[in-house]
């Protein structure tokens, strides 16, 4: 076990997996002699050498398409991107080139590489630089994507992701990089996986991102006895984890740090509702942002994505009512 | 060696194959329509006819080990790489015996055994990832050339230049063939881009690039065999725009009612089969009894083709669970 920043466990990750493997590369935005915007590939230029850590120029499309084609071709390449929404301008090499590829060659290529963008609300960035838009990935199937929520899930999920066979989507949440974990290099945690991070009785919170530990906070501050599950892997989730779980509490909430419409929670919810409806003891439900783009105004950014103090009256609500909870919009009479 | 580099070697090494490459990629096409019209095809094709000068000369001047990313009208490409008939038929009518098990259809052929990449449906997709082949081939220190093949539309959406941009500022293997048959999709090159010789454009990133007469053979495999030379040695990108004509309309459903009045007609007076044909009787390695026999050898192959696939099954309705993801 090791203490480490965030940052600096995605370092490793990259690090060990670029050591182990001499296929992986590393390209995008200023990852190699700036050693990243946000440092997550600090002395990976110097290690590695220009030919598998290269600076790009800002051209999203360009060097993700070229991601697609060195992965059929025999690469491992990792992409940075610099911000998720700078991804818009090359979707088309995700979802509809990357995803495809192994459908349309009847089994017969695929396409290892690895897409890592910061995301996330919290540090005033404002609207464009600011989303999670994990829900651009959800719908797409023949991608796998994984949100992190501390250092050792950011070591050993992108360890993962970069050995995964098939195109993989990282989101890292920008507001945890310099916060500080332990990790340990030998667990093992795979893709598809969620994590059971703290036992409850009396419900299960799905979570994912920094929402995870928003939620923690939360338990703490609310006195119930939460099963706390951050999911990780949101494509493919791990039914299993959250189902047995839900079993057992008898409730389930799902937090999530993106708008409330079209959120992966509600795929969460609707699965838990249906299989285990008769032995539920509330109605599953969710805490999301409302659906408005991310403020800038510290006073507003902070309301916007669930708070602990939210997340605590809601847990405390509809344990004590068994009722779902109001969103604190509608209690304030603001949509 | 499998049917598929067979057939890829017999465009490589002989003219005359060359010419019945072209011949069949001429048949298989014309029989689409007629297979639509029967209602054997689905949802929509787009055709390369008056284009198989290109397809022939990609095929014969790349290795199979190099790496192609073509488009949707990809029929010609994938025949002219090695790609049996009965595969591409196969594949256009969803069939078992298709390239792509029948999941792709026909704006989706696949073979890397002769180095096709799934052809892909958007506009210009193909372009960095070509780039990306030729990535690839040189971190791992390979001398193969990854290429993209492209209409003249593709020179108006972004992945066009981000993926030249990319290949010259990291001196890429890497070469990109412009396919200009003067129409993208329904319009006019010229309605759409303020610009005649499309190559120019490659000038803003300091590749070199030229233009081939694409109705001719021999002219453009000479313009592709300098790119790869070139790619192969370690100098880098090209961009070659082979000056072609649409015989057909865009897609299935498009009837080329925009065209100006003779304008087929003058670019049919340089039918690359014609040219190649009568290049090739004068050299005397052809004569009008071989070429009618061979023709009329053809029309049969192709209707034994048609045969063949209509009796090929359907995929199983759980194949297309398979191959989404590999583990």
């Amino acid at each position: 076990m090791a203490a480490m920043q965030f940052r600096q466990a995605i370092v490793n990750a990259l690090a060990d997996e670029m050591r182990s493997d001499p296929t992986v590369m590393l390209f995008g935005e200023d990852v190699a002699e700036a050693e990243g915007p946000f440092k997550t590939s600090e002395g990976l230029l110097t290690e590695f050498g220009p030919v598998r850590v290269r600076d790009t120029p800002i051209s999203e499309m360009g060097f993700t398409g070229a991601a697609v084609g060195a992965a059929i071709l025999g690469a491992k390449p990792v992409v940075e991107i610099m911000f998720i929404e700078f991804l818009g301008v090359a979707l088309d090499q995700v979802v509809t080139e990357a995803a495809k590829m192994r459908y349309l060659s009847n089994g017969k290529l695929s396409v290892p590489m690895v897409v890592r963008a910061s995301c996330g609300s919290g540090l005033g960035f404002g609207s464009q630089h600011s989303q999670t838009l994990e829900n651009w990935f959800t719908a797409t199937p023949g991608l796998k994507l994984i949100m992190l929520s501390d250092a050792q899930s950011a070591y050993t999920l992108t360890r993962a992701a970069i050995q995964d066979p098939d195109p993989v989507v990282i989101l890292e949440p920008r507001i945890l990089y310099a916060k500080r974990g332990e990790v340990d290099k030998d667990l093992k945690l795979k893709i598809g996986q969620a994590r059971i991070m703290q036992p409850g009785s009396d419900i299960t919170i799905v979570s994912s991102g920094q929402m995870v530990d928003v939620c923690k906070e939360a338990i703490a501050e609310s006195g119930v006895s939460a099963e706390l599950i951050d999911l990780a892997t949101i494509v493919p989730w791990d039914r299993k984890t959250v189902l047995d779980s839900v079993k057992k509490t008898g409730r389930l909430v799902v937090v999530e740090e993106a708008p409330l419409s079209g959120g992966w929670g509600s795929e969460i919810v609707a699965t838990a509702t249906s299989a285990l409806f008769g032995e539920l003891k509330a109605a599953p439900f969710r805490i999301t942002a409302p659906d408005i783009p991310v403020p800038y105004s510290g006073p507003l950014e902070t309301r916007y994505i669930p708070t602990k103090e939210d997340v605590a009256r809601q847990l405390k609500e509809v344990m004590t009512t068994g009722k779902t909870p109001k969103t604190w919009w509608e209690m304030e009479g603001l949509k | 060696m499998s049917a598929q580099l067979e057939r890829r070697k017999a465009v490589q090494t002989d003219e005359v194959a060359g010419y019945e490459r072209m011949l069949e990629i001429r048949e298989f096409e014309n029989q689409i329509n007629g297979l639509f019209a029967a209602g054997l095809i689905r949802g929509t094709t787009h055709l390369c006819l008056g284009q198989e000068a290109l397809d022939i000369a990609i095929a014969a001047e790349l290795r199979p080990s190099d790496t192609v990313m073509a488009t949707y009208r990809g029929h010609g490409v994938a025949l002219a790489l090695g790609l049996t008939p009965e595969s591409v038929l196969g594949e256009i009518m969803g069939k078992t015996n298709g390239c792509c098990g029948g999941v792709g259809g026909s704006m989706h052929l696949a073979d890397m055994s002769v180095g096709l990449l799934p052809t892909s449906a958007i506009v210009g997709g193909g372009i960095p990832i070509a780039a990306g082949a030729a990535l690839a081939y040189q971190l791992l220190g390979q001398d193969n050339v990854g290429v993209a093949i492209f209409g003249d539309g593709a020179t108006n959406i972004g992945a066009f230049h981000e993926g030249l941009n990319l290949a010259a500022i990291w001196n890429l293997p890497a070469i990109f063939i412009c396919d200009n048959n003067v129409y993208g999709e329904y319009s006019r090159i010229d309605k759409t881009t303020p610009l005649e010789d499309l190559h120019m454009r490659a000038e803003s990133y300091k590749m070199p690039h030229y233009a081939v007469d694409g109705m001719d053979v021999a002219a453009t495999r000479k313009g592709i065999k300098e790119a790869v030379d070139r790619a192969r040695s370690g100098g880098g990108p090209t961009l070659i725009e082979a000056k072609t004509y649409r015989f057909a309309g865009h897609s299935r459903a498009d009837k080329a009612l925009y065209r100006p009045e003779g304008e087929l007609e003058k670019w049919q007076e340089r039918d690359p089969i014609k040219l190649t044909e009568e290049g090739l009787v004068k050299r005397g390695l052809l004569d009008a009894a071989k070429i009618e026999k061979m023709r009329a050898d053809m029309t049969k192959t192709i209707e034994g083709v048609v045969a063949t696939c209509q009796a090929a099954p359907s995929p199983t309705v759980a194949s297309m669970f398979e191959n989404v993801f590999t583990s």
